[in-house]
C-alpha cells in the first residue's frame, strides 16, 4: 500500500502560503528569530473568532483549510496534529495571570485554548468532522508521530483523506527560555548567513504545515510519502540511514536530493557534515532551517518543501548546499535530528 | 479524596482533590529519579515500572519496545515555580525547573529508565489522552512496528489545572457525585496508569497469563464546542458504537461500563444520553471510578483501563460512590454496590475530553 500526498499547505517565515513563486524571493531576517508571514485569516476563519484565537490556532486552521481546498476535499477522514509546545501563548498567558493575580479572578479563555489538542479540535469543530482526531506532543518527533498514525490508519483501512499537520508558535517567553538554554543565538545574524556562519545556537522559527494523505493513486497527487521512520538514541546514524533505505531496496546513491536539518549550530550540524563526506558524498544536498528557523515541528516545512520540489521539478536555489548530480529530482530523503537524540527519516518520491 | 494537603494553592481548604499522598522526595526514593524531577514523571515512573515488572516479559531487551505515554501539562508543576522568578526578570528563574517543561520530556525520562529502545511518543488530547495512547500503542503492535508497548498516561495536580477548571466553574466544592441528579461538578485528582501490551507472539512466551485483550477501540470527535459536550452526546455515542463495531460485539455483550462520569452536569448528561441511545433496554452495570480517584485528566484513561482490566480478572464491579438520586433524564442509574464473583467477559471504558475528543476502549477476556 502506498501513501500519497494529495495536497500540502504551509505557513512559514517565507512566502510559502499559496506558493506562487516557490522560494524564489527569499525573505531575509536579521536578528535571532524568524516569524511567520501571515495570510489573510478572514478567508478561513470567522472574524469574530479570529480575535480570540492565538497565533498557532489561526495558522493551524488556515493551513488545514487551505490544504483541503487545494485537493477539493471538503471533509477529511481523520485529523492528526503534532506540536511540541502546543498552545504556548495561551498557556503562558494563563500561567502569568495565576501568578500575578495570586489565583484570583482569572478569565477562563486562555485556559480553554491552552490544551495541546486545540488546533486539531478547532479544525474538527469548523468542519463538523466527527472522525478520528489525535494530537502528538513529543518534542522533535511530534509531527513524525502524527504521520505514523496517519499511515497506520490508511493501512488499517480505518480512514482515507487524512489531514496531518505540524504546528508550532514561538512566543517571547518560550524564545527567551530556549535562548537561555542555548538553542538559539544571542548575537544577531542574517538567516541568509545562518548556515555559513557556524556558531553556538540556531535562529528561532515557527510555522504550520498540513498535508492531505490518501492511499488512492491519482495523477493529481503531489508526491508519494514512501517511507518514514524515527530512531531513538542510535549509536551509528550511517547504519540507521543505510538500513532505512535498504528497507525500500535503495542505496544512498539512489537518492536525488538529501534535505538535512542543518541549523547553524556547530554541535547540531556536525553529523550532517560528516554524512556529507561519507554516505551522502555523491548526493545533492539541501538545507531549509535558514528559511524556516529552528522549531520542533520544522520537519513539516521540510516535507512541504520535498513534496513541492517533486511536483514542480524545481529545486529552489536558496536551499542548495551542494549540487553534484544534474539528474531530475524524483526521490528526496529528509533527515532531521533533534538534539542528537531523536532522528527522523522521510522518503518522498515522485508518483 | 479530601482537602488539599500537598498542592500549594489559595484553594486549600475550599476545593477537595484526590492527591497521591507521597511527597516528591518519597516518589524520588521509590523510583531512583532526582527529587527535582517533575511530579508528572515521578508518578509515571512508579506506575510504568510496576506495570512492566508485573508483565514479567522474558527477553524484554531483545524485543522491539515502545513507550506511549500521555499527559496534559508536562512539567507545569516545575514551570509554575520557574515563572515566579522569571516574570519580573526574564534572566532569572532556575533553568532546571523549566528545561524539560514539554510533555514529551516526561515520557522520555521514564522511557530511558525502563530501557525502551525503539519508539517513544506522547499524546495529548486533554482528558482522553491516555485512552488514545493505549490504542495507538496497540496499533503499533498490530502494524508490526513493535512487539511490546507500555501505554497509558500520567498527570500531577498543578495550580494551572486546578485554577483552569475552577474558572470554568465545574469543580464541586463537595466530593463529586457522578451520574447523580444533584451532581455539581468534578474533583481533580492525580496519578498514572499503564498497561503493558504485547503481540500474540510475545504473549505465547509469557510465563504468567495475560489479563485480557484489547478487543475494540474508537476515537471520534464531538465537533460541537471546545469544552462542552453536545446535548445528545454525539462524540461519546460514536466512540462507544465504533468500539463495539471494532470488537464485533453487541451492546448486550458488555458486562460493565467504566464511565467517563466526571460529575459535571454537562458530561454526565451527554454521556448518559449516548449510553441510552446505544444500550437502551440492555443496560449493563456501570460506574464512574472518578468517585474514588477524582478526575486525573491525562492519566484517567490509563487508570480506568487498569480498573477495567482488573474487573475482568477478579470478576468485580466497582460501586459508584455517593450516588443518591437517579438523573431525571435517564432511565438507568449507576451500580452502587460492590459486586464480586461476577462473570465479566467484556468491559467498556470511556474517556472524553476538551476539544470534543472522545475515545472508548473495550477489554475482553482472552
Amino acid at each position: 500500500m502506498k501513501t500519497y500526498i494529495r495536497s500540502a499547505s504551509c505557513i512559514s517565515p517565507q512566502k510559502t502560503f499559496r506558493n506562487e513563486d516557490f522560494l524564489n524571493d527569499i525573505v531575509e531576517y536579521t536578528g535571532t528569530r524568524l516569524s511567520t508571514i501571515e495570510p489573510d485569516y478572514k478567508e478561513f476563519i470567522d472574524p469574530k473568532l479570529i480575535r480570540r484565537m492565538s497565533h498557532v490556532i489561526k495558522m493551524g486552521v488556515a493551513a488545514a483549510k487551505d490544504c483541503l481546498n487545494q485537493a477539493n476535499a471538503e471533509m477529511p477522514g481523520a485529523i492528526i496534529t503534532g506540536t511540541a509546545l502546543g498552545c504556548i501563548e495561551d498557556t503562558t498567558t494563563f500561567l502569568t495571570r495565576i501568578i500575578e493575580q495570586n489565583e484570583e479572578l482569572l478569565p477562563p479563555t486562555a485556559f480553554i485554548q491552552s490544551t495541546h489538542n486545540t488546533v486539531a479540535a478547532q479544525v474538527a469543530l469548523m468542519l463538523k468532522c466527527h472522525g478520528y482526531n489525535n494530537t502528538f506532543v513529543h518534542k522533535g518527533i511530534s509531527f513524525e508521530s502524527a504521520l505514523i498514525d496517519a499511515i497506520m490508519l490508511l493501512r488499517e483501512r480505518e480512514a482515507d483523506n487524512i489531514l496531518v499537520g505540524g504546528t508550532e508558535e514561538m512566543v517571547d517567553s518560550s524564545f527567551k527560555i530556549l535562548t537561555r538554554l542555548g538553542l538559539y543565538r544571542r548575537q544577531p545574524t542574517s538567516n541568509l548567513e545562518l548556515l555559513s556562519t557556524e556558531a553556538k545556537g540556531s535562529m528561532g522559527g515557527e510555522g504550520a504545515a498540513f498535508f492531505l494523505l490518501s492511499d488512492k493513486a491519482s495523477p493529481d497527487n503531489v508526491a508519494e510519502l514512501s517511507s518514514i521512520k524515527t530512531l531513538y538514541n542510535i549509536n551509528d546514524i550511517e547504519v540507521g540511514i543505510t538500513k532505512f533505505l535498504a528497507e525500500s531496496n535503495l542505496k544512498p546513491d539512489d537518492i536525488d536530493l538529501v534535505i538535512t536539518g542543518k541549523n547553524g549550530d556547530m554541535k547540531n550540524d556536525s553529523v550532517y557534515n560528516q554524512l556529507g563526506s561519507s554516505i551522502f558524498k555523491n548526493n545533492n544536498i539541501a538545507n531549509y532551517k535558514h528559511l524556516s528557523g529552528e522549531y520542533s515541528t520544522s520537519s513539516s516545512f521540510a516535507l512541504w518543501l520535498a513534496a513541492n520540489i517533486i511536483k514542480s521539478g524545481i529545486t529552489p536555489q536558496a536551499i542548495i548546499e551542494t549540487k553534484v548530480n544534474p539528474k531530475a529530482t524524483k526521490r528526496v530523503l529528509i533527515y532531521n535530528h533533534y538534539q542528537h537524540k531523536y532522528h527522523s527519516l522521510m522518503l518522498v518520491s515522485a508518483i | 479524596m479530601g482537602a488539599i494537603t500537598m498542592l500549594n494553592t489559595i484553594h486549600k481548604g475550599e476545593l477537595p482533590v484526590a492527591e497521591v499522598k507521597l511527597s516528591n522526595e518519597e516518589l524520588a526514593a521509590m523510583t531512583g529519579l532526582s527529587p527535582n524531577t517533575s511530579r508528572t514523571a515521578l508518578l509515571s515512573m512508579v506506575a510504568a515500572r510496576e506495570a512492566l515488572d508485573d508483565a514479567a516479559i522474558p527477553d524484554f531487551k531483545l524485543l522491539r519496545t515502545g513507550f506511549v505515554s500521555a499527559n496534559t501539562v508536562g512539567g507545569m508543576d516545575k514551570s509554575e515555580d520557574f515563572f515566579v522568578d522569571f516574570l519580573p526578570d526574564n534572566n532569572k528563574g532556575k533553568l532546571r525547573n523549566v528545561f524539560d517543561h514539554e510533555c514529551g520530556s516526561k515520557t522520555e525520562i521514564v522511557a530511558d529508565k525502563l530501557g525502551i529502545t525503539d519508539y517513544l511518543t506522547t499524546i495529548s488530547t486533554a482528558c482522553s489522552s491516555s485512552a488514545n495512547a493505549i490504542f495507538y500503542g496497540a496499533r503499533l503492535i498490530k502494524n508490526d512496528l513493535l512487539d511490546v508497548v507500555i501505554a497509558g498516561g500520567t498527570d500531577a495536580l498543578t495550580k494551572f489545572t486546578l485554577n483552569g477548571f475552577n474558572t470554568l466553574m465545574i469543580l464541586d466544592k463537595q466530593l463529586c457525585k457522578p451520574f447523580d441528579e444533584h451532581r455539581e461538578g468534578l474533583n481533580l485528582g492525580e496519578g498514572a496508569g499503564y498497561l503493558v501490551l504485547v503481540s500474540e507472539k510475545v504473549a505465547q512466551t509469557l510465563t504468567k497469563p495475560v489479563y485480557c485483550k484489547l478487543s475494540g477501540y474508537n476515537n471520534s470527535n464531538d465537533a460541537y464546542h471546545q469544552t462542552a459536550s453536545s446535548p445528545d452526546g454525539t462524540g461519546s455515542y460514536l466512540a462507544m458504537k465504533g468500539a463495539l463495531e471494532k470488537s464485533g460485539l453487541k451492546p448486550s455483550d458488555i458486562d460493565y461500563i467504566n464511565l467517563h462520569g466526571t460529575g459535571t452536569p454537562n458530561n454526565d448528561s451527554a454521556e448518559g444520553t449516548a449510553v441510552k441511545r446505544l444500550f437502551d433496554s440492555h443496560y449493563p452495570p456501570m460506574s464512574s471510578t472518578k468517585s474514588y480517584t477524582g478526575h486525573t485528566l491525562g492519566a484517567s484513561g490509563g487508570i480506568e483501563a487498569v480498573f477495567s482490566v482488573l474487573a475482568i480478572k477478579h470478576g468485580i464491579i466497582y460501586p459508584n460512590l455517593r450516588f443518591e438520586t437517579q438523573m431525571s433524564e435517564l432511565p438507568f442509574q449507576p451500580e452502587t454496590k460492590f459486586l464480586k464473583g461476577q462473570n465479566i467477559n467484556h468491559v467498556m471504558s470511556n474517556s472524553f475530553g476538551f476539544g470534543g475528543n472522545c475515545t472508548s476502549l473495550i477489554f475482553s477476556r482472552a
